[in-house]
């Protein structure tokens, strides 16, 4: 999509476009180029020296068993975090699509949960099943079902896929809704006048039609899951107990940040930013669109 | 027993009336077209019929049965839409087959009725197709093929022509009426063109602000309209309307521009000096020689035929549009008359028919 | 038909409602009440007794400053991310220049890497550039991304021709233009992106706590998440109404700009 250029200026256009320009290659470009360059390189214990070290990072990397069952464990997370997370909010949108009183109410308040930090949401979430202070664990606790997240793998994997997918109902919701309104309604009405009714209308009509927003979201959502959920992961879990929650961008904080492991936290993020690079390919190849914001 | 009976229909939007007591009965295989201007509630009837809204009051009874507060699927009617409103995602078949596959109906039997209906309608070729892939007029017989398949009881049109060019208009307005007279269904057709209303309906219903203006075939429409409103509605150019009164007992109308018309077929009751509008068509406007003079301000040749914008003489100088078969005549002034068997009579101030 | 009356319909929307509302709800009714009583498992449905007291508890200590920090990165990234994408969004869309492809791809790439990604060696070059434990450590990496200018070169491509050759007709200039009307034109482009930046700004957890290790430059967030770290002795009402002074500004931009941002991100996506 080009337009015809009008201004005929040189120097100008550089200069406008240089903070950006600058901005990308320094903090972008470069640690990007950084990362690349370290994944391929071993420190000596003391962090002095670094050794060209060819591909040996990455193969003990998916040869080590711990980021193997880092990978599952994320691929898990990301599909329930998704899954769960879509289908409630097109649920809540094709409530909302319809038209009775106080649907603008109804939307806001479905809405305002986009402004909480993935961080704050564990705070909420908090309050909601801490074992000893939120108001559902303690009432399991109390009646029964020793539910304690700290202690125990799984529960702790269901809390951080409820929390993560209860934040990113409101986005999904967002676009299911403009999806929704901009299939025509007189298709919809022609479906109702066929004889569709209900649940076989949206079946075999809306939700046909709704594919590019569902695709769209879909990897949108697999790149929220397995990179912007690492606040509400970290404050809930921080990765564990032990390694239950650890998902790889988690493990990239740990080895690279807490354990000072350079090399194989860059191979690592180098390995995620392949995943996302080929999300974001086969997003456009099929959309031809890229995530806003 | 009449197919369709609409009964007490009435339509308020809030506190606007869109639609006022509309009564009205279809024969079974009746093609009734419902005429008039944007907004005069005939999409708002169509829809009330379908059962896509609700009448604030009345009922409507479809082959004996009261389907007034029936969900739209399960109405047996099938309905074409102004701009096709077909399926983006299916191919021209599964367009089709939709409504039969909802209604269970065994592949084979499908497969039957679609190739029927495609062939009826010249879209064997598309039957794999997209919507997308094809042009405004193939879409427009795909969305009647989709109505065709479903057998129903009744034919909704709502406006199918509007979206084509003038020749493909023409085309298939003379297709739809075939189709129609060979399958026999029962149709409503809503339309805002008088040349589709007059050329497709076996009766009229011209519909004014909500309000029912005349309920006739369109002979009668067009030759005994019921008001002003109506008779400037169909026939282009439209009717002249002339200010008169009634004098001579009822017996004769003295136009303000000064000729006297007598009547023909008979007196009037009112009283002398009634205010009256008379109308008169631009084809029936006669020249003879010692006419009204008509002053010339615009000439319009057609080719086979030419219309002449005039003024008649004060008071008020009226304008007049006259149709002539022929070329344009000399001069600036033509002398006209009124033949008393076509002139029409309406009550200045109801606008209606004045007897 | 009109479905005015949808009994299910109300049902599930407010059902979602409550699902939505009712952890926000619990942190306002913990931050009125006593925080032993939560310590101990009773948290109650209803305002507490405490009243505000936990907020002029929280307020006298680190958290007006760091809600005060976090306020101002959110703006530096909303106004500054805004400001460079507008000015090479304008470049790219309305010149010819050499390089101006290149420029554009290489933009473009940005947009596949979070910084989550990149973050070990994007502190270094911090680090060498001495912005560790600054304050414009915080914000500036955040600003680096493209999304904005793809977005804004989208909106600048769609303005008529005829609309730039009469201003050019009228004399004027190219940075005049730009102000005087590709800016207004763009307003609700630009109103959308501020709520989006403002709310992301706000919300940045991973790379804070990296870049700065002086608690003098913790955000909100970060202070929050270090408040519940410690689970044994955390003082829960103040936890609370630091959350709640916390959420205060996102939740307040975001529905009352509601419209706007929302019209925003479903646009960017045609």
């Amino acid at each position: 999509m080009e337009r015809r250029t009008i201004f005929g200026h040189r120097l100008l256009p550089l200069a406008l476009v240089a903070p950006q320009f600058l901005l990308t290659l320094i903090f972008f470009l470069w640690p990007a180029c950084q990362a690349v360059w370290s994944s391929l390189t071993r420190q000596d214990p003391f962090g002095l020296h670094s050794q060209f070290a060819g591909f040996d990072n990455f193969v003990e990397l998916f040869t080590d068993p711990l980021y193997v069952d880092s990978i599952g464990r994320t691929a898990f997370f990301m599909a329930a975090v998704s899954l769960l997370s879509m289908s409630l909010a097109l649920f809540l949108a094709v409530f909302a699509d319809r038209e009775i009183r106080g649907r603008t109410t109804y939307r806001i308040l479905l809405i305002w949960p986009y402004a909480i930090a993935p961080a704050m949401a564990a705070v909420l979430w908090i309050l909601v099943l801490q074992p000893r202070i939120g108001i559902i664990g303690v009432w399991l606790n109390r009646n029964g079902v020793a539910w304690d997240y700290h202690l125990n793998g799984g529960q702790a994997m269901l809390m951080i896929v409820l929390a993560c997918a209860w934040k990113q109902v409101s986005y999904n919701f967002i676009f299911f809704l403009a999806g929704l309104q901009s299939v025509p309604r007189s298709v919809l009405e022609a479906a109702r006048m066929d004889g569709a009714r209900g649940w076989h209308r949206f079946r075999t009509i809306t939700f046909p039609l709704l594919a590019p927003t569902t695709f769209f979201l879909l990897v949108v959502n697999l790149v929220y899951a397995a990179f912007d959920t690492f606040g509400t992961i970290q404050a809930l879990t921080q990765g564990g107990p032990g390694k239950a929650t650890e998902t790889l961008v988690v493990k990239v904080y740990r080895d690279g940040v807490v354990n000072l492991d350079i090399g194989s936290s860059s191979a690592q993020s180098v390995i995620l930013m392949l995943g996302v690079i080929g999300l974001t390919a086969l997003q456009f190849r099929f959309l031809g669109r890229r995530p806003p914001g | 027993m009449a197919m369709l009976e609409v009964t007490g229909v009435r339509k308020n939007f809030g506190e606007t009336e869109v639609l006022r007591q509309i009564d009205l009965s279809l024969a079974s295989g009746e093609m009734l077209v419902i005429v008039g201007a944007s907004g005069c509630g005939k999409s708002t009837l169509l829809r009330i019929v379908a059962g896509l809204e609700n009448p604030s009051t009345g009922r409507i009874m479809l082959d004996g049965r009261d389907i007034t507060s029936v969900d739209p699927a399960a109405r047996d009617i099938a309905m074409v839409f102004q701009n096709y409103a077909l399926y983006p995602h299916m191919t021209v078949f599964d367009n089709m087959a939709y409504g039969l596959r909802i209604r269970g109906l065994s592949r084979d039997d499908i497969a039957h009725r679609v190739r029927e209906a495609a062939g009826l309608l010249g879209l064997f070729d598309f039957l794999g197709r997209k919507p997308r892939q094809l042009s405004g007029g193939q879409r427009q017989r795909v969305a009647m093929g989709r109505a065709i398949v479903r057998e129903p009881k009744l034919f909704l049109f709502d406006e199918p022509l509007s979206n084509l060019d003038a020749t493909l208009r023409v085309r298939t307005r003379a297709e739809i009426r075939r189709l129609q007279r060979r399958l026999g269904v029962t149709s409503l057709y809503v339309t805002h063109d008088q040349v589709e209303a007059m050329t497709l309906g076996d009766r009229l219903l011209v519909l004014h602000q909500g309000r029912p203006a005349q309920l006739a075939t369109p002979m009668e429409v067009f030759e005994h309209p019921a008001d002003t409103y109506v008779a400037g509605f169909i026939g282009a150019p439209a009717m002249n309307f002339l200010p008169a009164r009634l004098t001579q007992n009822g017996g004769s109308a003295r136009l303000d521009a000064g000729p006297l018309l007598h009547f023909i077929d008979g007196r009037r009751s009112g009283n002398e000096g009634t205010a009256l509008t008379i109308g008169i068509r631009p084809e029936h406007v006669q020249l003879v020689p010692n006419g009204v003079p008509l002053r010339i301000d615009l000439i319009e040749p057609l080719g086979s035929e030419t219309l002449v914008h005039g003024r008649l003489a004060a008071p008020g100088e009226t304008s007049l549009v006259i149709r002539l078969a022929g070329k344009a005549p000399e001069g600036e002034i033509l002398t006209i008359g009124f033949p008393p068997e076509h002139i029409h009579v309406f009550d200045a101030e109801t606008g209606l028919r004045f007897h | 038909m009109n479905a005015r009356r949808d009994p299910v319909a109300h049902a599930i929307l407010l059902l979602g409602v409550i699902l939505f509302v009712a952890p926000l709800w619990l942190v306002l009714v913990a931050s009125t009440q006593d925080s032993a009583t939560i310590a101990r498992g009773d948290l109650s449905l209803l305002p507490g007794d405490g009243g505000f007291t936990a907020y002029a508890r929280v307020l006298k200590g680190p958290v007006p400053r760091m809600l005060l920090i976090s306020l101002g990165m959110a703006l530096a990234i909303a106004i500054g991310k805004i400001v460079i994408s507008v000015l090479s969004a304008f470049a790219i869309a309305f010149f010819k220049f050499p390089g101006r492809r290149v420029a554009f791809w290489l933009i473009f790439i940005t947009l596949m890497l979070p910084v989550e990604v990149r973050i070990i060696p994007t502190y270094s070059v911090m680090s060498d550039l001495g912005l560790i434990n600054t304050f414009t450590g915080l914000w500036l990496p955040l600003i680096a991304s493209a999304t904005a200018t793809l977005l804004f070169r989208q909106v600048f491509i769609a303005i008529p021709d005829e609309l730039v050759e009469a201003a050019r007709m009228d004399g004027a200039g190219p940075l005049r233009f730009l102000w005087d009307i590709v800016l207004p034109v763009s307003g609700a482009n630009i109103a959308a992106l501020f709520v989006i930046l403002f709310i992301y700004g706000w919300n940045q957890y991973l790379w804070p706590l990296l870049v700065a290790t002086n608690p003098k430059l913790d955000t909100i967030v970060i202070g929050i998440v270090k408040m519940i770290a410690v689970e044994t002795e955390t003082d829960w009402s103040a936890v609370m109404a630091t959350a709640v002074l916390a959420l205060l500004p996102p939740v307040v931009v975001v529905v009352l700009m509601q419209r706007w941002f929302v019209a925003g991100l479903t646009e960017g996506e045609k």
